[in-house]
Formats: structure tokens, C-alpha cells, sequence
């Protein structure tokens, strides 16, 4: 019962905390609301028996990724003000066909929910678990998944750097609207 | 309905409470990613959307196959995706601003026909 | 005598060398390049010529030979199509004659068309023209010849419009090739036919005389006539359009637009009696199996030499009347194996055609080549801006009158030989068939005499620049040209290509040489009284004046055409099809153009260039199709 509680909880926090991420006219409120959600998020990781994944959610997302958005939006927007959005018809559009899909799937998740609600155990998987099914090559170990990883973190860090690199060239042109 | 919500017998919490969390986590970024013109505010919306997607990843893992990890894992690799793109986005994002003086998706029109 | 292929490729080489470089080759070694590669060839050719006829006789007859016949496409369990060399005796001397003339013709041209613009691509032509017309005469298989026919047509047609600035040219190349093309359609039909019944295309199996083969095409009737006959008669239909036999001779003289060398090579030794050669190849089948084609033959042929020899009395332009003259001389070889039969002294008329056609091919070459070198001389192809060019033109105007007397058929010249035994083959026929050509030798005497003493006598006329001898490069092949006919006529013709290819004796056959002589010299004599001074007005006796002007009309056969093709073709079949296409094939995809337009105006819209916008479509397609998976 306990457990319910918590969760109903992290639900309706989820809930509001994305819809006002997504409609929110400060985007460093709407920053915020998205730490918010991710934060709810590792509490339900964390119901769910999953407490990797948890400090994972936190550290990596919470953590990380938000102090990147964090970073970027002070490079690019001036502080206090609002964030323009598009023009009505379209924002009518999206809200319906949101609102759409949200139905249409909800209504498939009804119709196939029914009869898959056990929640079988929750016994802690150990560190050493996961460190052995992530580093093994066996059935149902990722050490594949998580080389390709490794790559692609690589292949991130070199395209950001080359992406966000300035050229000679701009560097005198871009001074005043720099920081 | 109700019944499925909240179950005192068994489970905790049923599987379903959990799904619509994460649909209504997607609907909300897919809302924000259609409607927002900064190019911040519509990775904010992806980052919500890819939540949403490691919510049922874990969920699934835990409720439908419970002995077996890969839900999991997805989702850990999903992070470590999401954190990538998100640092490639910025990147872009701040090569934008740099070229038009601000992130607006409008700027970016060269596949118009 | 596997070096026969070299003959067959090297002028092959020769056109792939002159065409891909072009003007990257100086006028100078394109010309050497060509007249080089067809020395060789010609050298190759006489000692082909000389091996074969020493060599491959085996019991009095003459063997034929295959050096080469490579499978090229299998279409099915008994029909295949080979590649190959055929050596027997009238494709040997069709090698002869045609490495010989073309020769000559490239080292005439080295002159005659000195400084013309495109001289290189004139030289790649010539090249390829030599090259497809080799393979004519050495094809071992029906299929094969039918390939190379058509290069011929192509080559020709190239050569024709080489002037192809000058409208006149392009309206000739152009009538030539699709006449030609009419004519090889039913040649390709017959091959079709011929080939279905005899289930070959091979010349050895056809001509062995053996019935079995012919057995299913001739006991197939249609319309009256056997399956064979009908076969024969289109292959036929084929060889008198390359060979200008009437009605289908319209386009030769309209040739005579190309340059006149080319004019002697194709339009007078070898391509237009591609005809002859491809009656003579098949002579067996038409003479053991459908006597009654071959004396439809006689008969086109003997209609045609009148009537070629009548147009030429009067036609003013001296390459069209030589045209003409050898429309009425390949009349004469058609109407000699037309008379022919297959054994002996029987078979004279065969061995006349082919004899005919060499000396022709040697004569007419050289009369053209002369008439080229008037036409360099005064720069018109006009009689009348000719006349008293013997003392300018002395080299010129000797062999000149070598050829014509050859023509004309007076003796010791070559033509009076093979035409004496047409002659003779044709009374041996039929007398009222012989006196009718010998009444044709006799018009052919006149006209060329006519001919003769409108150039080289009468009054000067007064020129731009007066006229003088030809160069040596265009002089030496006239020389060359002469001694053939000067001395072909002692060659015994007889012991090298016969029908039944056993050696045979010529027999002079002295009243039918006597008649024909005094024929042509009556013609001769006609033409002395009435040309020779042609400062006097050219009297035409009034009964003949409406002869005179159909003749000069050339009796309104383009006419006829022109009414059949444009009234009623153009105006009464094609326009209704004019119609149909237009309206409805052309309607129809202009109206799929429109649609698309009509979309495309509406769909631009949705490519805005919004990234925002696509996913949304995105998003709303997944769902409709969700949707339609769902409920539907």
C-alpha cells in the first residue's frame, strides 16, 4: 500500500511536471520541470526493485544531461525572457493529434494490460550481477552493446567538438554575440 | 478499471499505471517538440520522450520477464544514447545560434522543396 | 587460307582507327592510313584469288571453302546463326573486283577530294563501306549477308549524304536508304520464310541441290505459289532494291549526289550488284526449285536495262546518265542468269553474269572516275558546260574512250566479251529476248557515245579557270582501271566461274558477236553524226518529242511515288493514325503531365522545410495506419 502511495505520487508529479516542461513560457522553468520529471522517473526505477538503473537516471541524466542544458541555454538565450511558440492553427493541430494518440494508445494498453499485472519478485539484483551481464560475451550479456557504446560515445565527443568548433574565421565575427 | 489500477492483492502497483505514465510522459514531449520553435525547448521535448521509452523498458523487463535483465540494460544504454545525442544537439544548437543570432527551428529551412 | 579474315578485319580496323581519332589525324595520314590498309587488303585478295583457283580444284570442279565459321547465336535445336568465310569461286572474284576498285577508289580520292572538309571521315567511311561489302560476298550463311547487307545500306547512306550541308544530298542519302530499306524488309521477310520451311540458314545446305531440304517449302502452297517460290521471290524483292532494278531504282540516280568516287566504288562496281551476287549465291535454289522465279528475274531485268537505257539517251548530267547506264547494265547481268540453267553449255548465262559483272565492275568504275575528273576539271556535272576537253585532258579522255568502247561492246575491249555471251545466253532462250537486248547494246552505244563526244569534242566553253589534266593520284587509277578493260576480255572467264563450277570453253558465237557489233556501231556512228558538232541544235524528229520529255522525266516514276507516298499514304492512311496519336496516345500523356503538375502545385505545400511540420505528418500517418490496423 505503501508502495502505491509513492507511486500515485511520482505519477501525478510525472504527469504535471512534463505537461508544464512542454507548455511552460521560461525555458529554464521548463529546464527544471524536466529535472523534475527525470528525478520522479529514478523514483520509479527505484520502486520497480531497479537501483542501478536509479543512481544511473540520476547521475547520468539528472546530473549530466541537465548540467549540459544548463549550459547551452545560458549560451544561447538571454536571460528572462519568453520563449516564442508557433502560430495558433498549429498549436491546435499538435494538441490534437497528441491527444489522438495519447487515446489511441491508451486504448491499445487497455485492451492488452488485462491480465499482466504480477509483479513476480523484487529481489536486488547485485552489482555483480550486472557487472558480469555487462561485460560478458554469453547469452543475455552485453559486452557487445556495450562496446558499440563506447564508440559511439567516442564518435559524440569527436562530432560535438568538430561541430561546435569555431573556425579562424568567424572567431572575429562572432565576438560581440558571443558571451 | 479501478481494479487495475490499484491492486491489493498481489502486485504493487500493476503494469498499467506504469504505461500510462510513461504514454502520457510522450504525448507531453511530442505536444512540446511540435509546438516549440526553440531549439532547446524541442530537445527538452526528445529528452521527455526518450524517458518515456526507458520507463517501459524497465517496466516491461521487471513485470513480464523478471529473471532475465534486458530491459534494463536498454534502458541503461537508452541514458548513455540519450546523453550522446544530447550533446551533439547542443553542439548543433550552438553553431545555429552562432550563425543566425538565435535557436530558432526556423532558421533551418534548406530542406523546404 | 585462314588469312582471308585479315582481308575481312583490316578494313574494319581502318574505320575504328580513322573514325575514333577524327580530326586529331592530319588530312595527309588519315589518307594513308586508308589507301594503306586496302593495299594490303587488295594484295591479300589476288593472292587469295590465284591460291584458290590453283589450288582447289579437285576433280574439275572447283571445292568450296570455309576457312572460318564460328557459332554466333543458337536459336534453338536446328537453327543457328554462324560466322564464317565463304571461299568459292564468285566470292573470290567479288574480292577481287572489290579490293581492286576500292583501291583504286581510295587513291583517287587522295586527289579528288583533297582539301574537302571531313576528308578523315570520308576515308573512315570508305573503310567501313570496303568492310561491310567484303562481308557481303564472303557470308557464309544467308543470315550473315542479310547483317552485312544492311552495313552496306548504312555505309551508303553515309557516303551519299557526305555532303551533308547541301540539302540535295541529305533528300538522296536519304531516299536511298529507304528504299533500300523497303527492299530488305521483304528480303528479311523471305530469309524468315526460307528459314522457318528449311529449318537453315546455311548457303552449303542451300545450295547443295539436294530436294530434301525444300521438301515441306514447296509442298507448303500459298496464294498460288509455293512456300519457296514466295521465299525466293522476296529475297529476290531485296536484291533488286540494292541492285535498282525497276521499279525500285529510284534512288540510284539521286546517289549520284555523293562524291563521285564514291560513286564509282558503290553506286557502280560493287554495291549495286550486291543484287546479282545474292541471285548468283542462291542460283541453285532458284534454278532447281522455282525456274519460275528466275524467269521473273529475266524479265525484270531485261524491262529494266530498256528502260534505264532509254532515260539515259537523254538525261543531260553525266554521272546521272552513267548512273542510268548501270542501271541497264546490272538489267543485263539479272536477265543472264534469269536465262541460265544449271549444267554445261546451259549454264553459259551464269558464267556471262558473273564474267558481265566484273568487266562492268572494272569499265564503270573507270568511266566514273573519268567523268570525276571532268567534273574536278570544269566544276559542273552538266553536258553542256563540256565539250573539246580531248586536248586539255589527254590522260582523261584516252581512257575515257577505252571504257565507253568497252561498254559500247566493241571488240577487243572487255565488255564486248561478256556481253557477246549474254548475248548468246539470251538467244539461246528465247530469240525475241535476245533481240531486245541486243536493241538495249545498241542503245547503250549510243548514249555512251553521246556521252563520249558531248565532253571530249564540240566547242570549247569558255570556264573560269581553264581546265586541266588531273593529278597523278587521280590520273594513275584511270590508268590502272584501263588495263582490265582493255585486256579483261582475254581472261577465260569460263575456266574459273561457272554454274556447275566445272571449267567450260567460251565459244565465240559469231553471228550473235557479228550482229551486236554492227548494233554498236550503228549506235556509235548515230551518236558521231548527232553529237560530235553540238554547237549545232540537237535535233529531236518532232514524232519523238513526247518521248523525249517523259524520257527526260524519267518516265514520272518519282512522280508516281511522290503520289503514292504523299496523297495517298500521308494524306489518307497516315493522317487518321496522325490523328490517334495526337489525340490519344499524346492526350493521354499529356494528360498524366497535367495531373501530376495539378498535384504537385498542391503537394509543394507540405515541403516546407519545417522539420516540425514533417514530423507531425509523420505522426499522423503512424496513427491513421495504427488506426486502420485496429479497427478496420
Amino acid at each position: 500500500m505503501t508502495q502505491q502511495i509513492i507511486f500515485y505520487l511520482l505519477a501525478i508529479a510525472i504527469t504535471a511536471f512534463s505537461i508544464l516542461a512542454v507548455i511552460s513560457k521560461r525555458i529554464v522553468r521548463s529546464a527544471t520541470y524536466l529535472l523534475f520529471v527525470l528525478l520522479a522517473t529514478a523514483g520509479l526505477y527505484m520502486l520497480l526493485g531497479y537501483y542501478f538503473l536509479f543512481a544511473v537516471q540520476v547521475s547520468v541524466y539528472a546530473g549530466g544531461i541537465m548540467v549540459l542544458f544548463i549550459m547551452a541555454i545560458f549560451l544561447t538565450h538571454k536571460p528572462g525572457k519568453d520563449i516564442r511558440t508557433k502560430k495558433g492553427w498549429r498549436i491546435h493541430a499538435s494538441l490534437l493529434l497528441s491527444v489522438a494518440g495519447l487515446l489511441l494508445s491508451g486504448y491499445i494498453i487497455l485492451n492488452n494490460a488485462i491480465g499482466i499485472v504480477q509483479f513476480i519478485d523484487k529481489e536486488e539484483l547485485t552489482m555483480q550481477q550486472i557487472g558480469t551481464a555487462m561485460l560478458g560475451t554469453g547469452k543475455q550479456q552485453y559486452l557487445l552493446s556495450f562496446e558499440m557504446m563506447s564508440i559511439l560515445l567516442l564518435a559524440c565527443i569527436v562530432g560535438a567538438i568538430l561541430i561546435a568548433r569555431k573556425t579562424k574565421n568567424d572567431k572575429n565575427e562572432s565576438n560581440e554575440t558571443e558571451l | 478499471m479501478g481494479e487495475l489500477l490499484i491492486d491489493n492483492a498481489g502486485a504493487p502497483v500493476p503494469i498499467l499505471a506504469y504505461q500510462l505514465v510513461s504514454l502520457i510522459i510522450f504525448f507531453a514531449g511530442i505536444y512540446g517538440f511540435f509546438t516549440r520553435r526553440n531549439l532547446m525547448m524541442m530537445l527538452i521535448s526528445v529528452e521527455l520522450i526518450l524517458n518515456a521509452a526507458d520507463i517501459n523498458f524497465a517496466v516491461f523487463n521487471r513485470y513480464l520477464y523478471p529473471g532475465e535483465m534486458d530491459g534494463m540494460f536498454f534502458a541503461l544504454f537508452t541514458i548513455a544514447i540519450a546523453a550522446c545525442e544530447t550533446a551533439v544537439a547542443i553542439a548543433i544548437i550552438i553553431n545555429v545560434y552562432r550563425n543566425f543570432g538565435n535557436a530558432e527551428v526556423d532558421n533551418l529551412k534548406n530542406m523546404k522543396g | 587460307m585462314g588469312y582471308t579474315l585479315i582481308i575481312l578485319l583490316l578494313p574494319l580496323v581502318s574505320f575504328a582507327l580513322l573514325g575514333l581519332s577524327g580530326n586529331r589525324l592530319s588530312y595527309k595520314k588519315s589518307g594513308v592510313i586508308g589507301t594503306a590498309s586496302l593495299l594490303i587488303v587488295a594484295l591479300l585478295s589476288f593472292y587469295a584469288a590465284g591460291e584458290y583457283f590453283v589450288t582447289q580444284k579437285a576433280g574439275a570442279v572447283f571445292q568450296t571453302l570455309v576457312p572460318l565459321n564460328v557459332l554466333w547465336l543458337n536459336m534453338g535445336a536446328n537453327l543457328h546463326i554462324d560466322m564464317g568465310i565463304l571461299l568459292d569461286p564468285i566470292s573470290v572474284m567479288m574480292l577481287v573486283v572489290i579490293s581492286t576498285v576500292s583501291l583504286m577508289v581510295h587513291i583517287y580520292s587522295l586527289g579528288y577530294m583533297k582539301g574537302e572538309k571531313g576528308f578523315q571521315r570520308y576515308y573512315a567511311f570508305l573503310s567501313l563501306f570496303t568492310f561491310s561489302m567484303l562481308g557481303l560476298v564472303l557470308s557464309t550463311n544467308i543470315f550473315q549477308m542479310y547483317i552485312f547487307w544492311e552495313l552496306v545500306g548504312v555505309s551508303s547512306y553515309l557516303l551519299i549524304g557526305f555532303y551533308y550541308t547541301k540539302p540535295t544530298a541529305v533528300a538522296a542519302a536519304k531516299k536511298a536508304f529507304i528504299v533500300t530499306r523497303f527492299a530488305d524488309m521483304f528480303f528479311l521477310i523471305g530469309i524468315l520464310v526460307l528459314s522457318y520451311y528449311t529449318q537453315t540458314f546455311d548457303f552449303g545446305t542451300l545450295t547443295s541441290g539436294n530436294s530434301a531440304v525444300f521438301q515441306q517449302a514447296i509442298s507448303t502452297q500459298f496464294m498460288g505459289a509455293s512456300a519457296l517460290a514466295w521465299a525466293m521471290a522476296l529475297i529476290f524483292v531485296g536484291g533488286a532494291g540494292k541492285s535498282a532494278m525497276f521499279p525500285l531504282h529510284i534512288w540510284l540516280p539521286d546517289a549520284m549526289e555523293g562524291p563521285t568516287p564514291v560513286s564509282a566504288l558503290i553506286h557502280a562496281a560493287t554495291m549495286v550488284v550486291a543484287g546479282v551476287y545474292l541471285v548468283a549465291r542462291l542460283f541453285p535454289v532458284y534454278v532447281l526449285f522455282t525456274p519460275e522465279v528466275l524467269q521473273g528475274i529475266a524479265y525484270v531485268g531485261a524491262f529494266t536495262s530498256m528502260f534505264a537505257a532509254l532515260i539515259a539517251i537523254v538525261q543531260t548530267d553525266i554521272k546521272r546518265v552513267l548512273a542510268f547506264s548501270t542501271i541497264s547494265q546490272i538489267g543485263f547481268m539479272m536477265v543472264a542468269l534469269g536465262v541460265s540453267k544449271l549444267e554445261g553449255h546451259e549454264g553459259l548465262g551464269y558464267m556471262a553474269s558473273m564474267f558481265h559483272l566484273f568487266t562492268h565492275a572494272m569499265f564503270k568504275a573507270l568511266l566514273f572516275l573519268g567523268a570525276g575528273s571532268v567534273i574536278h576539271a570544269v566544276h559542273s556535272n552538266e553536258m553542256e558546260n563540256m565539250g573539246g576537253l580531248r586536248k586539255q585532258m589527254p590522260v582523261t579522255h584516252l581512257t575515257f574512250l577505252i571504257a565507253c568502247l568497252a561498254i559500247a561492246g566493241i571488240p577487243p575491249f572487255s565488255g564486248f566479251f561478256s556481253k557477246d555471251e549474254i548475248l548468246s545466253a539470251t538467244y539461246q532462250h528465247n530469240t525475241g529476248l535476245g533481240v531486245w537486248m541486243t536493241l538495249v547494246a545498241g542503245l547503250t552505244a549510243f548514249y555512251m557515245f553521246r556521252l563520249y563526244f558531248s565532253i571530249f569534242w564540240g566547242k570549247e566553253k569558255q570556264h573560269a579557270h581553264p581546265p586541266h589534266e588531273s593529278p597523278k593520284s587521280m590520273t594513275f587509277p584511270l590508268i590502272f582501271l584501263a588495263i582490265p578493260t582493255l585486256l579483261g576480255g582475254f581472261v577465260p572467264f569460263g575456266q574459273f566461274v561457272t554454274a556447275d563450277r566445272a571449267p567450260y570453253t567460251i565459244h565465240m558465237e559469231w553471228l550473235v558477236a557479228g550482229i551486236s557489233v554492227v548494233v554498236a556501231l550503228g549506235g556509235i556512228l548515230i551518236a558521231r553524226k548527232l553529237y560530235q558538232h553540238p554547237e549545232k541544235p540537237t535535233m529531236v524528229p518532232s514524232g519523238l518529242k513526247g518521248f523525249h520529255n517523259a524520257a527526260s522525266h524519267r518516265f514520272y516514276i518519282d512522280e508516281i511515288y511522290l503520289f503514292i507516298t504523299k496523297k495517298i499514304l500521308f494524306n489518307g492512311v497516315s493522317r487518321a493514325f496522325a490523328w490517334f496519336d495526337r489525340h490519344v496516345v499524346d492526350g493521354f500523356i499529356n494528360g498524366l503531365a497535367t495531373t501530376t503538375d495539378w498535384f504537385s502545385v498542391r503537394i509543394r505545400g507540405f515541403q516546407s522545410g519545417e522539420i516540425q511540420w514533417y514530423a507531425w505528418v509523420f505522426l499522423f500517418g503512424s496513427l491513421l495506419i495504427t488506426a486502420l490496423i485496429l479497427f478496420f
